[in-house]
């Protein structure tokens, strides 16, 4: 089966740790990854801040880059979500490789049927599941079996877990206030665990989240679930 | 001022909110209480989805056929003595009903709860006309009393607790100063101060939660008794009835009337539906209009991405759950539609020019289209209306560079590196990857958190440097196909 | 152009391009009409129920009404119930201050949905027009077990639209302060349901 990272354009530059990580856990399971020097971004930013047209070309980008894969693997909720649900309405013939694009759990869980990564993290973690994960893609409790799998984990249950950390893209900026308020509620969620880290599937959410941690000099760090998964 | 447009941007009107601790105490109460009794009212149904699923299709069947089911609604309710009107918007709608209360001599009327008449800005319209409307709902009559604007579809007066409502009666209505603000008090120092009204009421006003094509039947679909009472005790009966409220046949109603209740209140049922078709003899009232309402319905029609919005039954589940509107409250939406529906149904019945932030008042979360018993894909909507709204040219600007970047793969190479150039010295200053203050616009994102820094390596360079050195692990294994 | 003929033009040219829909109808039809499901959920809502057999329904009734001094009787009531009862009972034509003044009514009803605890009235023999069950505080309702069906889609399929309906589920309740639900606004406060079988 030929995989290929997409490695999503914020991970590329802000988190390159968290492609690592997914490059070494399928390594690790004896697959072999491409990594396609020709992707950019999935276009996201541009369609749900009302720029479909500038998004055209950044999808078909992705299509043609993508096409010739069995299977794409990418390490955000979000950014699938964006091919899933968008592409195949944006650009003609993408259907084929939006549906062979996967986040990493359903990629490990449904296609490679692995829930235990061979990962040891012995800390007190909680999981955040990110609103693309949980209400576009409908990854259920697929993260949090790969997490459970892990050795030396405490998974700790996050209060209000579903509930949107107040990201959504552009909204952290077009209403800063609200975003900060729901912010605030996700960082006392968090806080009220008592982990060491808080894991999600994307790193847009975690920024945001790790953002507001790091300004309250909590306890709690944000971490790709991906590099928990590699560790 | 436009019931559906109050021209305060909604990050404006959201910051006013957020300033407000009882307020937002008041409204987190409410909505987690209702949103827990909404999932353990539709947990019970294990055929909730294929209600679901029946209800949007019903609905989009309607909008395909609208303008024939409009004139056998109108046939059927004429021919049982009805008198339908159509009105193209709010104007014309506040006007037929004003000349039919004048016609009847009287100077005032009993309401029931109804959105439309919300929308017309229907008892501002009458009180021009020197017409008292008096609201009856027990949430709406709180708000009436309080000279304030709904901020709720459902419950209008969700944003004040016991003990504000009971200020609002000692100070509005002859309440006794002893009332208290047990919530049963409460309710019956409205049933007294309304008794009178409704046993010597001549004319009616209401909406209608569905109007049936083949028979010619409205249903109005409420909890206290007053509909009842507003639809039963006088001589004449008005209702306002947007033109999306046709369902095609009386039996729709087996599912309509299992996913309503359900969605909006939490109930199995709610205590009462009323069901009239035209006049009946003997019972109830004996001059019945109904007025059909446009007021942007076919522009939004037209749309083939924003029609989906006229499926809505105007439950409110979706509010209930928004994370937005648990912050900011209705009245920041600045329309009589607040939340996640009136994000998207409010542009579209006004025209985007009037509510160009409101499709940007969602994080696209996705918690309303789960919820929506007529299955609306707001998230969607929100992002077709958002590519209709005004962009400044400023954020145009950057938006036409980054996809300039990120179309061709070199550029994107090329501006990483710059950014890591440009962000490196920082980093190396600060001894940490992360700012705390960023110049505008970036200060938006850092007031509240830190931001990140480009790391030193980016993946790609970290890839062609291993591509080099040691080349990939593991490609070596072939693997099975997993089915 | 009138306003109907302006707004029937838009929309005819709005729907030109929707295509043909169709209407799958999967959901769940038949299931329990038990008894004891409907006093469940009636239960549930603070009715008050009372079960009776068809020769005891006048004491059932009576004994609703014990502190009801005068009590509003539809036309076409069967006269047993009433048999156990000693007050005022007053029989249309009746106004509205009339209705006012009553105690009580006694009705039947036309069906009763055991699945959402639902009774629902036409107007039929027994039901008498709308203010009936409206303005007097209390309302007692005999249902005849034979009367119950499961869900909405059975209800459904007996009911005449063209007749007037009242669909009550419980008593007169509001949740419109701080989504509390309270009991007893407009409507009657009190609902006694009698289940004859």
């Amino acid at each position: 089966m030929r995989i290929a990272l997409f490695v999503t354009c914020m991970n590329d530059l802000l988190y390159p740790d968290t492609g690592i990580a997914t490059v070494r856990i399928l390594e690790r399971l004896g697959h072999r990854v491409d990594f396609p020097q020709a992707q950019t971004c999935c276009g996201q930013m541009h369609l749900n801040s009302g720029y479909q047209q500038l998004a055209v070309p950044l999808v078909e980008n992705f299509v043609r880059t993508f096409e010739p894969y069995d299977a794409v693997v990418a390490p955000s909720g979000s950014c699938v979500a964006m091919a899933r649900d968008n592409y195949p309405r944006l650009v003609p013939d993408a259907a084929g490789v939006a549906a062979r694009t996967y986040e990493l759990s359903e990629l490990l869980v449904d296609v490679l049927g692995v829930t235990d990564v061979g990962a040891r993290f012995p800390h007190r973690v909680t999981y955040h599941p990110t609103c693309h994960g949980l209400r576009m893609l409908r990854l259920g409790d697929k993260p949090l079996r790969l997490l459970r799998a892990v050795e030396g984990i405490e998974l700790l249950e996050l209060g209000g877990a579903e509930e949107c950390c107040g990201f959504g893209g552009t909204f952290a900026l077009k209403n800063a206030d609200v975003s900060g308020a729901m912010l605030a509620d996700k960082c006392r969620n968090i806080a009220d665990t008592e982990a060491d880290y808080v894991a999600a599937v994307d790193n847009s959410c975690l920024t945001h989240i790790g953002g507001g941690l790091t300004r309250q000099k909590a306890r709690a760090r944000h971490i790709h679930y991906a590099e928990v998964l590699a560790s | 001022m436009n019931p559906l447009a109050s021209g305060v941007p909604f990050p404006r009107a959201a910051k006013v909110a957020l300033g407000d601790p009882q307020l937002r105490t008041n409204l987190r109460r409410a909505t987690h209480t209702i949103r827990d009794r909404r999932a353990h009212a539709v947990g019970e149904l294990p055929d909730w989805e294929a209600l679901r699923t029946t209800a949007a299709a019903i609905k989009d069947d309607v909008l395909r056929r609208l303008p024939e089911l409009l004139e056998r609604f109108e046939e059927r309710a004429t021919a049982a003595g009805a008198t339908v009107h159509w009105a193209r918007d709010a104007a014309e709608a506040c006007e037929i009903v004003s000349r039919i209360v004048r016609g009847t001599g009287e100077t005032s009327a009993v309401k029931v709860k109804s959105m439309a008449t919300q929308e017309i800005g229907l008892n501002e319209a009458l009180e021009r006309d020197g017409i008292a409307a008096f609201e009856t709902d027990l949430a709406e009559l709180i708000v009436q009393l309080a000279h304030d604007t709904p901020s709720h579809i459902l419950v209008p007066a969700i944003h004040y607790n016991r003990a504000e409502i009971r200020d609002i009666f000692v100070r509005e209505m002859p309440a006794d100063a002893d009332l208290t603000d047990d919530p049963a008090a409460l309710a019956e120092a409205a049933r007294s101060h309304l008794r009178r009204r409704f046993l010597s009421a001549k004319v009616g006003i209401s909406g209608a939660n569905f109007a049936i094509a083949d028979t010619g039947t409205l249903v109005v679909v409420e909890s206290e008794g007053n509909g009842r009472m507003c639809l039963t005790l006088p001589d004449t009966l008005v209702s306002v009835v947007g033109i999306e409220k046709i369902l095609p046949t009386f039996a729709d109603l087996e599912v309509f009337m299992q996913v309503l209740p359900r969605s909006s209140t939490g109930e199995r049922m709610n205590p009462y539906t009323s069901t009239w078709t035209g006049v009946t003899p003997g019972d109830g009232p004996s001059d019945v209009h109904v007025v059909l309402l446009d007021n942007g319905r076919s522009t939004t029609l037209a749309d083939e991405v924003g029609r989906q919005t006229l499926r809505c039954i105007r439950c409110s589940a979706c509010l209930n759950v928004c994370p937005v509107y648990e912050r900011a409250g209705g009245h920041a939406y600045g329309s009589v539609y607040p939340g996640p529906i009136g994000a998207i149904l409010s542009p579209q019945l006004t025209g985007i020019g009037e509510n160009a932030s409101l499709p940007f008042a969602s994080t696209l979360c996705g918690a309303c289209y789960d919820v929506c018993p007529v299955k609306i894909n707001i998230p969607e909507v929100l992002v077709h209306l958002r590519d209709q709204a005004p962009h400044s040219p400023a954020e145009r600007a950057a938006m036409s560079v980054a996809a300039w970047l990120m179309r061709s793969p070199k550029r994107f190479a090329a501006a990483e590196r710059l950014a890591q150039l440009g962000t490196g010295p920082l980093a190396a200053a600060l001894g940490r990857r992360t700012v705390s203050r960023l110049p505008w616009p970036g200060s938006k994102w850092t007031d509240a958190r830190d931001a990140p820094l480009p790391a030193a390596e980016s993946f790609r360079d970290w890839w062609k440097h291993r591509d080099q050195t040691a080349g990939p692990q593991g490609h070596t294994h072939p693997v099975e196909e997993t089915p | 152009m009138s306003a109907r003929e302006e707004i029937l033009t838009r929309l005819r040219a709005a729907v030109t391009h929707i295509p043909p829909v169709e209407v799958p109808r999967d959901y769940r039809r038949g299931g329990d009409a038990s008894v004891d499901l409907l006093i469940d959920r009636l239960v549930d809502y603070r009715a008050r129920v009372r079960r009776s057999t068809r020769a005891e329904v006048g004491a059932a009734v009576a004994a609703c009404l014990a502190d009801a001094s005068a009590v509003v009787v539809p036309g076409e009531l069967p006269a047993l119930w009433m048999s156990g009862y000693g007050g005022v009972v007053l029989r249309e034509p009746l106004d509205v201050e009339q209705l006012d003044g009553a105690a009580a009514v006694v009705t039947g009803c036309r069906v009763a949905i055991a699945a959402t605890g639902t009774i629902i009235l036409d107007g039929g023999a027994g039901q008498g027009r709308r203010a009936l069950t409206l303005v007097p505080d209390h309302h007692v309702c005999v249902v005849d077990a034979a009367q119950i069906v499961a869900g909405l889609p059975e209800a459904v399929a007996l009911l005449d639209p063209r007749r007037p309906q009242t669909w009550i589920s419980g008593p007169s309740a509001t949740s419109d302060i701080e989504l509390q639900r309270v009991e007893g606004v407009h409507g009657p406060r009190r609902l006694d349901v009698i289940i004859v079988d």
